[in-house]
C-alpha cells in the first residue's frame, strides 16, 4: 500500500531484474555531483566499495525530491559507520546532467547521480517503465540496489506499483549490517 | 578504468573547448572531460584549479601544468606533444 491510500494503485508487471546473490550489470554513464560532471563507471564506484544504487523517476517529480529529502536527512553514506565501509550512495534517472545539477543544489545533498537520458541503465536492470500519458518517454521504475564491491547484489527492491516508495527503515537495516 | 594524466574542464558546444579537444585528438591525448554549468558563478571547480572561471581549462598530471584561454592550451599542447615540440628544440617552428 502506498501512502495509506483507500484504494488499489496501479499494479507493475513482473520485473526481471538483478536479485539478490546475483551480479549486477556494469555501465558508464555521466556522474554529476555538486560541481561538474564526468563520465564514470558503476564499476569504478564499487572498486571502492559497496554502493547503494537508486533508481527514481525524473529530477521534479516529487517522489523523486521525497526520497532524496528522506535519504539526506538520514545521512546516508554520510555516518560513521557508513563511511568506515565506504559506502557510496548514488542515484540514477532519464534526468540530463544539467537537472541534475540543479536537483543537487535544490536538495542541499551530498550525492551523486547518474545521468541516463535514453534509459538504457533501467532496460540493461530489467526494470524500463513506460509512462502512461508521455509519448515516447521511458524511465526507471523505482528501485534500489545494495551491491558489493563485486558489484553482487545484497539488497534489491523494484516497485511492483506506480507509484512506490523504498522502505527506508528496511534499506537501513541493510546498511547498518555493512 | 585507468584515470587519464590529462584533465579538461569543458562546457557543453563551447566552441573554444572544442577547439582543444580537436588538438587533444589530433595529439591521440587521453584526456578525461569535466563539465561544469553555464553560470560562470557555479564553476567555483574551475576556480579552484586555475584561479579563474573561464573554460576551457586544462590540468595535465604529466607535466604539473594548469592552464586556461583554448590560445594558450593549443600552443601548450603544441609546444608539449606535437611536432614543433622537437622542431623548436632544433631552433625552427614559431
Amino acid at each position: 500500500m502506498v501512502m495509506g491510500l483507500d484504494f488499489e494503485v496501479v499494479d507493475l508487471p513482473p520485473a526481471d531484474h538483478p536479485d539478490v546473490g546475483e551480479q549486477a550489470p556494469d555501465f558508464e554513464r555521466p556522474l554529476v555531483n555538486q560541481e561538474y560532471w564526468e563520465d564514470a563507471a558503476l564499476s569504478d564506484l564499487t572498486a571502492e566499495g559497496p554502493v547503494l544504487l537508486l533508481f527514481h523517476t525524473m529530477d521534479g517529480a516529487f517522489p523523486t525530491t521525497y526520497m532524496w529529502n528522506e535519504i539526506r536527512d538520514r545521512k546516508w553514506g554520510h555516518r560513521p559507520d557508513d563511511e568506515d565501509a565506504g559506502l557510496q550512495v548514488v542515484g540514477c534517472s532519464i534526468s540530463s546532467a544539467y537537472e541534475h545539477k540543479t536537483t543537487i543544489d535544490e536538495r542541499e545533498m551530498d550525492y551523486r547521480l547518474f545521468s541516463d537520458p535514453q534509459n538504457g541503465v533501467a532496460e540493461q536492470y530489467g526494470i524500463a517503465h513506460e509512462l502512461d500519458g508521455m509519448a515516447g518517454v521511458s524511465e526507471p521504475r523505482p528501485a534500489v540496489f545494495l551491491l558489493d564491491s563485486e558489484r553482487v547484489v545484497q539488497y534489491a527492491w523494484v516497485a511492483d506499483t506506480w507509484p512506490a516508495f523504498p522502505d527506508y527503515d528496511e534499506i537501513e537495516a541493510e546498511l547498518d549490517a555493512l | 578504468m585507468s584515470d587519464p594524466a590529462i584533465t579538461l574542464y569543458r562546457l557543453q558546444a563551447c566552441p573554444f573547448c572544442e577547439r582543444v579537444v580537436r588538438k587533444l585528438d589530433e595529439y591521440d591525448l587521453e584526456y578525461r572531460s569535466r563539465f561544469v554549468e553555464p553560470m560562470h558563478s557555479d564553476r567555483d571547480v574551475v576556480k579552484r584549479i586555475s584561479g579563474k572561471r573561464t573554460v576551457p581549462a586544462i590540468v595535465d598530471e604529466n607535466t604539473g601544468v594548469t592552464m586556461s584561454e583554448s590560445a594558450n592550451i593549443v600552443a601548450y599542447l603544441d609546444g608539449t606533444y606535437g611536432d614543433e615540440a622537437e622542431a623548436a628544440a632544433a631552433g625552427g617552428a614559431d
